[in-house]
């Protein structure tokens, strides 16, 4: 047991928290967003394995770290959509669409990359880091937390944005209104079906990102289903956090560390197998929903496409 | 999700004509996605340098056209008929299990596990049902926790399946090697059921006998789901919970039976698998069937008996693309991708559908 309170397992802990949770964090507010807007973004999962595609391609050919997030989130963009154009124009049901574009992604990604590199797994340099000034020295927490790329602050002055956004600006309140009773929105003059949209555009950027942040910082280099159920967890951390940005974090931090925990336990040299440690996550998670299930809580009119004149 | 029930029934007292002109929707709203899905597929082997025909050629000779093939075909079926008969009772109840792998993955190391064990004990038929029971005990098992979440709290059922999927496929492996490891072998895996225990194969063939339980099950699933007042209780609860609340029906043990039954048949699968082919479980095996039958299930809608035809166009294709893989050099991703269009153009032809019957009503 002594092995676990070493400040290199406490930093390593840290660190890798925040790599495996950045993601979700990601993830999770953009299907914040979207729920909000009354869509149930299932496709999530595709839409970020699909960025950390694009996002590793980016990176891979430009150098540009910058450049891989930025392919990250219009892939995602783009899988997203797909879902605006079916689900959110036509009505599509969202759930089998959504589940269409995840598999779809699934392959697509792996037939592609398999095309371009074959069995080599070609991996990219190091990320640059950005150490807060000062914060950064503090000894474990130092490293562990203040010491990362750019993008994970910015993803976390995102949960301030968006808690104003929500709180306090007619943006928050229209995409409530398309959530609970969309047809108030319409008749307020507000477009539903363009609400909905710059949603869903919304959440595959910001998946998409958390994609290939995956994919470049987190794990150097693209692997066909790499993002194993991360997507679905930000569907998780969304319903949990009841249109809360800052419970998303707080979310995303725990799930974060339970993902992290098999990196951390090798750092510090602790045999566990890995199988027992990959478990911890879902447990987690299956935890956590067991636990407070009674209070996760979904806009009325989730899940349902919007038809001007309908009852709803 | 809307199950067409009354669809067979309804046909039947129609016009001649009216018939003709219902099975003509009912084949184009089946074969324009199947058409689609492949005609969009070529044109991603055409962009990434196949030749599309080629391979679909070779798929279908290889799969269907050639007796050893013919014979793997049908023997892929054995699992995919009852992980579609488990997703028929779900998606007729509303319910959306999608967590199939992990029920079939737990339930087939369940059999590997148990089925050496009683050998020396059992006779072959006591062992091969008593695996299969255990089988069922552990899928359903495995579906509680989201059963109940949905049934107390209405917590999304995806979601929760899916989570539950992830955690037993890593289960499945710890299991396998921290408890049922066959000290013999250097790979963790369980011990090998010996073949002469296995489910018998049918005569003069290498299928094994499991694909008959297969379509036996999913006509008794499909005659359940129809024809009994179980089934039609089911059925209301999928088509509008609230209304089945007011009829007097327990929605919650409903939901948690559902779930019950659902996961019970994909475990089944997971056990025929084993006890038809493989005889044993290594880690990090997983075939990952489970969302690969959903669309099959949705173009056959909720149906059984369109279930088996969709089955043997879906393993061919299966049994095809994995030598066409070595072949062919088209990687077995490719039928992922074929899979999400097929769902993709079977939500669209749908919608349009509906649009043209709108039109033709008002």
């Amino acid at each position: 047991m002594e092995h676990l309170l070493t400040q290199s397992f406490l930093t390593a802990l840290l660190f890798y928290s925040v790599t495996a949770g950045v993601p979700l964090l990601l993830a999770g507010l953009g299907e914040q967003i979207s729920e909000k807007a009354g869509v149930l973004n299932i496709g999530i999962e595709g839409m970020m394995l699909f960025g950390a595609y694009t996002g590793f391609l980016s990176a891979y050919y430009s150098g540009s770290f910058g450049l891989g997030f930025l392919g990250g989130g219009l892939g995602g963009a783009v899988v997203a959509a797909i879902v605006m154009l079916l689900c959110i124009h036509f009505g599509l049901n969202q759930i089998v669409v959504g589940i269409a574009l995840t598999i779809g992604a699934e392959g697509l990604t792996a037939l592609m990359y398999y095309f371009q590199f074959g069995r080599e797994h070609p991996n990219l340099a190091a990320p640059p880091v950005l150490g807060i000034p000062g914060l950064s020295a503090i000894p474990v927490i130092g490293p562990g937390l203040f010491n990362h790329n750019a993008i994970v602050y910015l993803a976390v002055i995102l949960v301030g944005v968006l808690a104003w956004l929500f709180r306090s600006t007619y943006v928050g309140l229209n995409l409530e209104a398309a959530g609970a009773k969309p047809a108030a929105l319409d008749a307020a003059g507000v477009s539903v079906v363009k609400t909905r949209s710059y949603a869903v555009l919304s959440t595959g950027f910001l998946t998409g990102i958390g994609g290939a942040y995956m994919a470049n910082v987190g794990a150097g280099l693209f692997v066909p289903f790499m993002t194993g159920g991360a997507g679905f967890m930000g569907i998780v951390l969304a319903m949990l956090a009841r249109g809360k940005p800052i419970w998303v974090l707080l979310g995303a931090a725990l799930f974060g560390a339970s993902l992290s925990m098999t990196t951390a336990l090798q750092v510090a040299g602790v045999n566990v197998p890995t199988d027992v440690v990959q478990m911890l996550p879902f447990a987690m998670v299956m935890l956590v929903l067991v636990i407070f299930a009674r209070h996760s809580v979904l806009p009325p009119a989730l899940g349902l496409p919007y038809v001007r004149g309908d009852r709803g | 999700m809307s199950a067409e029930t009354g669809a067979g029934a309804l046909s039947s007292r129609l016009p001649g004509g009216e018939r003709l002109r219902e099975a003509r929707d009912v084949a184009l709203r089946v074969l324009i996605p199947v058409f689609l899905a492949l005609v969009i597929g070529g044109v991603i082997l055409l962009i990434l340098g196949k030749d599309p025909l080629a391979y679909y050629g070779y798929v279908l000779r290889r799969g269907l056209l050639t007796w050893s093939g013919l014979q793997e075909t049908f023997t892929r079926m054995a699992p995919l008929l009852l992980i579609a008969s488990g997703l028929i009772v779900a998606f007729r109840a509303g319910i959306w299990n999608l967590g199939g792998d992990g029920q079939f993955l737990l339930a087939a190391v369940i059999t590997a596990a148990l089925g050496p064990v009683l050998v020396g004990i059992l006779p072959t038929a006591a062992v091969l049902i008593a695996c299969m029971l255990a089988s069922i005990l552990v899928g359903a098992a495995w579906s509680l926790i989201p059963a109940i979440l949905k049934a107390r709290y209405g917590v999304n059922e995806i979601i929760t399946s899916l989570m539950m999927s992830f955690l037993g496929t890593s289960f499945a492996n710890v299991l396998i090697k921290l408890l049922f490891w066959d000290p013999g072998t250097t790979v963790p895996q369980t011990r090998m059921l010996p073949v002469p225990d296995r489910l018998p194969p049918i005569p003069s063939t290498t299928i094994h006998s499991g694909v008959i339980i297969g379509v036996v099950v999913v006509v008794l699933v499909h005659l359940m789901m129809t024809r009994t007042a179980f089934g039609l209780k089911l059925q209301v609860v999928g088509a509008n919970p609230a209304a089945a609340v007011h009829a007097g029906l327990n929605v919650g043990w409903l939901t948690i039976a559902t779930f019950a039954l659902s996961a019970g048949l994909i475990g089944l699968a997971g056990s025929v698998e084993i006890l038809g082919v493989w005889g044993t479980v290594r880690a990090d095996w997983n075939p990952a069937f489970g969302l690969l039958v959903v669309p099959l299930v949705f173009l056959a809608r909720f149906n059984g008996y369109g279930v088996i035809g969709f089955t043997l166009f879906f393993s061919a294709l299966m049994i095809g693309g994995d030598s066409a893989a070595r072949r062919v050099g088209v990687p077995q991703h490719f039928v992922l991708v074929l899979v999400g269009l097929l769902l993709l153009f079977l939500a669209v032809v749908e919608y349009l559908d509906h649009l043209r019957r709108k039109r033709l009503t008002t």
